[in-house]
């Protein structure tokens, strides 16, 4: 029986005994207090055993108090809210908090997977690229499943995210990274010269260090210090302190990226408060006062539970109040020693034995099976404990420094990897720089928060320093590992890499280090081997028989430490993915009965149903109505590009592939545009409104790269060219009149203009009034009937397109939606997107002579390429069912007949199927190889996806009108 | 990363859009030789160091920018209006 009271201190801690906090484990109900992590509540309900270990399954403890933590991973929350993975040493304890063991069947005390742990033998590094070679089928159906399903870490949720997430940007003059003495001093050496300061710790209690050991400042505990440094800060406009604020990466040009914690560790998740924020920090200087990862010794059996890092047993019982366990041996190669075993005693634990390695008295192999039961030393004497804490020096969290691309260096005299020369605006200060004691931090952390103030421009003036007191710390003696049972003897705990591994990976020659990386996993699991890479750094060294200095280190990427996908993701999730444009019209088509569909980042009518009807059945009837009659059609997504200069015209010239230089005022033109490399690029009208003065109408989905495009041609080819251009898309809305009676309808609404044919004919385009309204016509036509297009002021749209409707009921006229105008322009033959998708030229899609061959323009030079103007390239044909009846399927390829159906015979494919009312059988656009010469012929539509395989005829893609009456009508 | 424009100042990364290598000269259209357009629209270099880019202010004021960028250290050296090539740096 043990229970929250039996590991928790009576008094002491920075925990609040106002505030338990009940809490579940494996749905154990359990104990703590606000300020207890998930790990020091489990400790003070006297759990030991928290997790299995990813490969064989070995039963393993909590073993550090911070981020560095390897072991102790639980899933938290349940259902969509279920995260796996997370160190218990980091999940802040809230009321209700339900944590749950990973990795292990049926259960974390009797896992049958720990079966692995007795093949062990069988399982060295790399043992699957070995092991499952032959026979090669089964990889894919059996072992790779099991080896999946026996190793592992925690399940994900598996409903959608039920999460809020926020992304925000900060600007400061100065960012301090990491919240202990050298931070907080540095956020106050910077902050008191009124300097922009931000200050990120990833704990949820300012203070670091100073929070878990013994130390005096100027005669008080050193949480009292941090208390009153931050509440000062906290008192200062000009600093932000960011706790649960985790900076996990440093970009370019002090670029930094933070993941803050907002709701996790509310009992209270109001709907309005998201679950995290992604932070974009630009900082002018960054202080970095990231501190240390104490590091192990390793020996035989080091993962069992009741093994635990020195400073981590002090940090639960001077923190927490939490004895780590009831009788100690303390083994470490440096000072610490006397702090752990003073915290130790203090904390009422008592310690057996101190095993000062230095003296040669080593902790050979550590006792028990699933949590400690003793140890054996170097000399045979066993010692019974439950505790062991083990000490072997700090290793600097280099992590951020070394990714700005500076390699960190081994420092010969403190055994560590320091930070290497910075190479932007950022200096590393305390702990992280390789300058361990609280006095050291201090100073360092004013220094760099004094000087990058100053760097900023702020008055320089150094805070006074605290009197310090702290136990002693140091001379340290590098003790890497204790001989005995390699495949025992554990370096990366997560991912189970024992010295055995980095033995045979060097033996079998893969002696780089990011070679032994890669093929032993040393340091690839969740954590990155904070706690077992310098140790496994060492070892190869050693194997190598070389300086450590000589092995060098892996890259160090971001993130820190794991990041939820959900803060990237931030808002851009499902219909927010990106932003929605609506055009002018969307809420009158929407009261008319429109459903609508993505076109590029626009959403477009696509049909108007009426009751009883699907979308077929309203297509059909749009189109035969506005060829039978009118119909009214929102085209305002078109881009519309003002230009305006007495060099228009020559842009233009250039930019398109046809000629522009003889277009009078009052007139619009189809121009095709290419790409430099010869291909189609966009099409659209554009019309010369005055003597300088154009309006260039582009296809919906390359109205940006158009605008782009056209700002690359006059700034970068041709600055010399006197034009200027703005894009007017979201200021006109557009209306297509489509129809024989469209005329008649403009009339009504246009009574003062000439709309006659000699008046305005095919190809107008001018400026008017409408109702007191500026507007624009234009007499073009997409779906091949008399046709304008009228553009008014986009807040107009509504009201327009209404007094459109009332003006053509007496001709039936109906809207009409986007498969509407599909199936008339495929009735026309005209191309569109599915024709012009980035790999056709002007003369696969029929338009070859508008291609000027008097002027240069972009693309000119390359479509004279052979390969490209080769005749047999599949080009623009209309194509029928040969049986009359058939649909069209698109995608679907194109063969001859009598031949077998393979890739080397395919000789084109179908671009635009539809259903033609006008003919009553379904008609296509596709690309056929040699398409013009071969009308006439029969050839197969051939879709293995869905199916079908019949004889379709070539015939001319003018379906409908090919003399064009009813256009010049 | 951050990109000093002439006419919105240091922006980040996010504003602009990448075209590549600024030092490739489109031929004069009398040039007839596909060589020279060959390597105009498809052969670019890929130095390891100090290099002329072209960027593109896409969310910001819209200008093409000529950018001196260390594609090593993303060492920004120069940049300058697209248009005003061939001027001194400011």
């Amino acid at each position: 029986m043990t229970g929250e009271r039996s590991f928790r201190g009576a008094e002491g801690g920075l925990i609040d005994r106002e505030r338990p906090l009940s809490f579940t484990f494996d749905g154990r109900e359990m104990t703590g207090y606000a300020g207890d992590t998930l790990a020091s509540a489990l400790l003070a309900n006297g759990v030991r055993l928290v997790g299995r270990s990813f490969k064989y399954h070995r039963p393993r403890g909590i073993f550090a108090a911070g981020s560095n933590e390897p072991n102790a991973l639980v899933e938290l929350g349940t259902g969509a809210r279920r995260t796996p993975n997370i160190p218990a040493t980091m999940a802040e304890l809230r009321e209700g908090l339900a944590a749950a063991s990973q990795n292990r069947w049926p259960s974390l005390t009797f896992d049958l997977m720990a079966v692995n742990d007795l093949l062990a033998p069988f399982m060295p590094a790399g043992f699957y690229y070995k092991t499952f070679m032959w026979p090669r089928a089964l990889w894919e159906r059996l072992y790779e499943p099991q080896i999946r399903k026996a190793a592992g870490l925690g399940r994900p949720a598996m409903a959608p995210d039920p999460d809020r997430y926020e992304r925000g940007t900060l600007h400061c003059d100065i960012l301090v990274v990491g919240g202990g003495p050298a931070g907080l001093s540095a956020a106050l050496a910077a902050g008191r010269t009124g300097a922009r300061v931000v200050l990120c710790d990833e704990d949820f209690r300012l203070g670091g260090r100073l929070l878990a050991d013994d130390v005096r400042l100027d005669g008080r505990p050193g949480h009292a210090w941090a208390e009153s440094v931050a509440g000062e800060l906290a008192g200062l406009d000009n600093v932000r302190l960011m706790r649960r604020t985790t900076v996990f990466g440093y970009y370019d040009h002090n670029t930094l990226g933070a993941v803050e914690k907002v709701a996790d560790y509310r009992e209270d998740r109001a709907a309005d408060v998201p679950r995290e924020r992604l932070w974009h920090i630009e900082a002018h200087r960054v202080v970095l006062a990231t501190g240390a990862n104490e590091r192990p010794i390793a020996f035989t059996n080091n993962d069992l539970p009741g093994v635990m890092l020195g400073s981590a047993a002090r940090a639960y019982v001077n923190r927490f109040a939490v004895r780590p366990g009831a009788r100690a041996v303390i083994f470490a190669n440096n000072d610490d020693i006397g702090a752990t075993a003073d915290a130790l005693s203090n904390g009422g634990v008592e310690v057996a034995e101190v095993v000062d390695g230095r003296e040669g008295w080593l902790v050979k192999r550590a006792l028990g099976r699933r949590g400690l039961r003793g140890v054996e030393l170097s000399d045979g004497k066993r010692i019974a404990c439950d505790l062991l804490c083990v000490s072997g020096g700090w290793d600097p969290a280099v992590h951020l420094s070394s990714q700005t691309g500076v390699k960190p260096v081994w420092d010969a005299d403190s055994f560590c990897l320091v930070p290497g020369e910075p190479r932007q605006a950022e200096v590393s200060a305390g702990a992280c720089a390789g300058r361990f004691t609280t006095e050291n931090a201090l100073r360092d952390g004013a220094e760099a928060g004094r000087a990058a103030a100053a760097a900023c421009g702020f008055d320089d003036k150094a805070p006074d320093q605290p009197a310090v007191e702290e136990p002693a710390a140091g001379n340290l003696q590098p003790i890497w590992t204790v001989p005995g049972k390699a495949k025992r003897i554990f370096l990366d705990f997560q991912h189970d890499v024992s010295l055995a591994d980095i033995k045979l990976a060097t033996r079998e020659g893969y002696t780089s280090v990011e070679h032994l990386k890669r093929y032993t996993t040393l340091g690839m699991a969740t954590d990155q081997g904070k706690v077992g890479n310098v140790v496994g750094l060492a070892m190869l060294a050693e194997e190598r028989g070389v300086p450590i200095a000589e092995v060098g280190t892996t890259t160090f990427r971001p993130p820190y430490t794991p990041t939820t996908l959900g803060a990237f993701a931030g808002y851009n999730r499902q219909q927010h993915f990106q932003p929605v444009r609506r055009t002018p019209l969307h809420d009158w088509a929407e009261r008319r009965g429109a459903i609508y569909v993505e076109a590029g980042p626009w959403l477009r009518s696509r049909a108007f149903l009426q009751p009883g009807e699907d979308l077929f059945a309203a297509s059909i009837r749009e189109a035969k109505a506005t060829r039978d009659g009118v119909g009214l059609c929102d085209v305002s997504t078109l881009g519309k590009i003002d230009i305006q200069g007495p060099d228009a015209v020559e842009l233009l010239n250039r930019v398109y592939c046809n000629g522009w230089k003889r277009l009078p005022v009052g007139k619009a033109r189809y121009g095709l545009m290419l790409r430099e490399d010869g291909i189609v690029f966009d099409d659209g009208t554009t019309s010369r409104l005055g003597e300088r003065h154009y309006l260039m109408t582009t296809t919906t989905t390359h109205a940006g790269p158009v605008m782009a495009h056209l700002e690359y041609c006059h700034q970068v080819l041709w600055p010399e060219l006197d034009v200027q251009m703005v894009s007017v898309t979201d200021q006109w809305a557009g209306l297509a009149i489509a129809g024989p009676y469209a005329r008649k309808v403009l009339e009504k609404v246009l009574p003062d203009e000439d709309l006659s044919n000699e008046g305005f004919p095919f190809l107008a385009a001018r400026e008017m009034e409408l109702q007191g309204i500026p507007a624009r016509l234009f007499r073009i036509s997409f779906s091949g009937e008399l046709g304008f297009e009228l553009n008014v002021p986009a807040d107009y749209g509504p009201a327009v397109a209404d007094l459109l409707m009332r003006a053509g009921a007496e001709y039936n006229i109906v809207p009409y939606g986007l498969e509407a105008l599909d199936i008339m322009r495929i009735e026309k033959g005209h191309v569109t997107g599915a024709e012009l998708h980035g790999r056709t030229t002007a003369a696969d899609v029929g338009l070859g002579r508008m291609m000027s061959t008097k002027k240069d323009y972009i693309g000119r030079r390359m479509v004279e390429r052979p390969g490209i103007a080769a005749p047999e390239r599949p080009s623009l044909v209309g194509l029928v069912p040969a049986d009359g009846t058939s649909p069209l399927h698109g995608g679907a390829h194109l063969l001859p007949r009598g031949v077998p159906t393979t890739a080397e015979n395919d000789e084109g494919y179908i671009t635009s199927p539809a259903y033609s009312p006008e003919l009553g059988h379904w008609i296509a656009l596709g690309l056929l190889k040699n398409g013009p010469d071969r009308i006439g012929e029969t050839v197969r539509m051939v879709d293995l996806v869905r199916g079908a395989d019949i004889p379709v005829k070539v015939v001319s893609p003018i379906f409908v009108d090919p003399e064009g009456k009813r256009l010049y009508a | 990363m951050r990109i000093p424009c002439p006419l919105c100042g240091e922006r980040a990364l996010e504003e602009f859009t990448y075209l590549g290598d600024a030092t490739v000269k489109r031929p004069a259209a009398e040039e007839t030789d596909p060589k020279a357009w060959y390597d105009f629209v498809y052969l670019r270099d890929n130095p390891r160091g100090p290099h002329r880019e072209l960027w593109h202010h896409l969310h910001g004021c819209r200008a093409w920018l000529e950018v001196e960028r260390d594609t090593l250290t993303h060492e920004v050296f120069d940049s300058r209006l697209a248009r005003e090539r061939g001027t001194e740096a400011k």
